[in-house]
């Protein structure tokens, strides 16, 4: 009976040990990323575990603040976040409340061509192809009308509009309400909580969105920070490999700092929204789990 | 009144033909209507331009304009050295990936699941989802740094072995080990969601009987939890197993340079190097081998699963 105590507490211990180190490997690399970006470039170079800055400088933030490129970058990403999701989720929504109609004609051949999308794509080329003879290169919404309809979030949706008892539309309709009055004055109303969710991964995924404005976008004014923070990192990456082992160069070591800044810049919205909507976020998982 | 009139007119609609439907339904058509078109406009129209991977397209002639010319552009792909050697790197990584990554998220679940403080458990969950969150251009930033020859890793490891740095981003072996051990480490606490939720379905009365017949928490996991967890552990593989040919873009494309290329060039890496020098037949056949090889892979294991289970199993 003892020795089966002392092997509960170990397991315990053991396990309660391992979370703390895996929790400590997501929250390390932000807090040195955070103490480099708060370094004067000297103390930046000292190898070390730079859990926090011995002396705030605010000198990075100041370069990355002034840079007139990052800031029309900023504003790009934040225009496309908010009109990307807004959009995406008024069509998915309208799009979702449509298949959940059993007398919907031709229910099942949209069904269909929606979960095959999830099933088969016709790659990089055809895509690019396509985007060009619409003329949508250098034009902004190339960032928004190709992710407005994703499967997976319509079929969240619509999962969600089918758990609704059907009388809810009902009474409308004897008033003569068309089915746009009873989904945007009854349904979206009372769909807050998925619309939340499938909002948040939208924003998330535009947000953090760069391939398309790396094929799709050469004008620098339309441009978006990630592809701004990739120049960053790959000018630094490019003369740490030319060099094999890294140079004591001060000038490098600077741009570490003003990298790090821009990190920080960049993630900020994310991490600042993060501890409160992270219900909405795994709550989407829990219904994706339902058969498409 | 409306609503028993609305059904038997769904009823018999097959006889009253099916403009009249569409006539009875023109507001739930309506509201399909914008996200029916995007759907066909971004996933459809393209799959016509997968003919060029079948002609020797040259942009001025256009898609129709252009030669047939049968398979030559796949016979030229597999003739190539560069993309086998990418296929081979594709399968390398994403099959090491898989083996990795896979039981990671089920392990991470059922420790959580022995874990009885609620705020700790709660508080280890939040931070384990970060990383997903971020991009892979900000995950590459935060990671060259990290393990850069001065960085703080290589820092630990001098300090530990009292050996030469570790040169994350030149050796090949070590290079591919980083690739595996943060994508790992970014899906890990999201893909623990789905089986935690797995797992708060299981009825705490079958631990009850477990624990008067005397069985330790071990067994109880054996015996109860993981055959409890089956259902999801099939669904989430035959979604894995689908991506084989995904050895994540994103993150190999931020992360890679000239000096590993030989272990990390990938198929994506491939078809975006052929389009950039502008092939696009090329590129078109060798994103169409890797869309098709997908879409088997999925179909396929999905069919196996639904057979082996009696229907049970299967993501659709």
């Amino acid at each position: 009976m003892k020795s089966t105590e002392i092997k509960q507490m170990l397991t315990d211990f053991l396990i309660h040990l391992f979370l703390i180190l895996l929790a400590a490997t997501t929250v390390y690399p932000l807090l040195y990323t955070l103490a480099i970006s708060l370094s004067s470039a000297a103390e930046a170079a000292i190898p070390g575990l730079h859990l926090y800055p011995k002396e705030i400088s605010w000198s990075a933030y100041k370069m990355v603040l002034s840079n007139q490129e990052i800031y029309i970058g900023y504003m790009n990403t934040i225009i496309r976040t908010v009109a990307g999701t807004f959009i995406s989720v008024i069509i998915s929504s309208m799009f979702a409340y449509a298949l959940s109609k059993k007398y919907l004609p031709h229910r099942r051949l949209v069904s269909f061509l929606l979960v095959f999308t999830m099933l088969f794509s016709g790659g990089t080329v055809p895509s690019y192809l396509l985007i060009k003879n619409l003329n949508l290169i250098d034009n902004r919404w190339v960032y928004i009308l190709p992710l407005i309809i994703s499967a997976y979030n319509v079929i969240i949706i619509r999962s969600f509009f089918e758990s609704l008892p059907d009388s809810l539309g009902e009474s409308a309709k004897i008033d003569g309400a068309n089915e746009f009055i009873i989904l945007f004055k009854i349904i979206l109303p009372i769909s807050k909580a998925v619309l939340a969710t499938v909002a948040l991964w939208v924003a998330v995924a535009h947000w953090n969105s760069w391939f398309d404005a790396m094929l799709y976008i050469n004008d620098n004014n339309k441009q978006v920070v990630q592809i701004l923070l990739q120049r960053i990192i790959t000018f630094n990456n490019s003369e740490l490999v030319k060099s094999g082992q890294v140079s004591k160069n001060m000038m490098e070591y600077n741009s570490e700092t003003i990298k790090s800044a821009t990190i920080i810049f960049t993630v900020l919205p994310i991490l600042a929204v993060y501890p409160f909507v992270q219900k909405y976020f795994v709550k989407g998982v829990m219904l994706g789990a339902v058969k498409g | 009144m409306d609503i028993c009139a609305k059904n038997t007119v769904n009823n018999t609609v097959k006889k009253r033909g099916i403009l009249s439907d569409y006539k009875q339904n023109w507001d739930i058509m309506l509201l399909m209507l914008p996200g029916l078109l995007l759907l066909i406009l971004f996933n459809y129209v393209p799959l016509y331009g997968i003919l060029i991977a079948f002609k020797d397209y040259v942009m001025f002639d256009g898609i129709l304009g252009s030669k047939w010319v049968g398979m030559e552009n796949f016979s030229k792909l597999f003739a190539g050295k560069d993309f086998l050697r990418c296929f081979r790197n594709t399968l390398h990584i994403s099959i090491i990936k898989l083996i990795c990554s896979f039981p990671a998220p089920i392990i991470l679940a059922l420790m959580l699941n022995e874990v009885k403080k609620l705020r700790f458990k709660k508080v280890v969950q939040t931070f384990s989802y970060i990383p997903y969150f971020f991009s892979w251009v900000v995950l590459s930033g935060i990671i060259t740094m990290l393990f850069s020859v001065s960085g703080p890793i290589n820092m630990v490891y001098t300090a530990m072995t009292g050996k030469e740095p570790l040169v994350f981003f030149a050796d090949g072996h070590l290079f591919i080990g980083m690739i595996v051990g943060t994508a790992v480490w970014q899906g890990l606490g999201w893909g623990s969601i789905i089986y935690l939720s797995a797992l708060s379905a299981i009825d705490e009365v079958l631990y009850e009987a477990a624990t008067i017949d005397g069985a330790t928490r071990w067994q109880q996991m054996i015996r109860i939890t993981l055959p409890c967890l089956i259902p999801t552990i099939v669904t989430v593989f035959i979604l894995n197993l689908s991506g084989v040919l995904n050895a994540g873009f994103d993150q190999i494309y931020n992360l890679y340079n000239p000096t590993v290329y030989d272990v990390s060039d990938i198929l994506d890496t491939y078809v975006l190097r052929r389009m950039q020098s502008m092939d696009y037949s090329i590129a078109t056949a060798a994103g169409l081998f890797k869309s098709v090889i997908c879409f088997v892979l999925v179909v396929a294991s999905n069919f196996i699963v639904k057979r082996v289970s009696d229907n049970e199993l299967g993501i659709w």
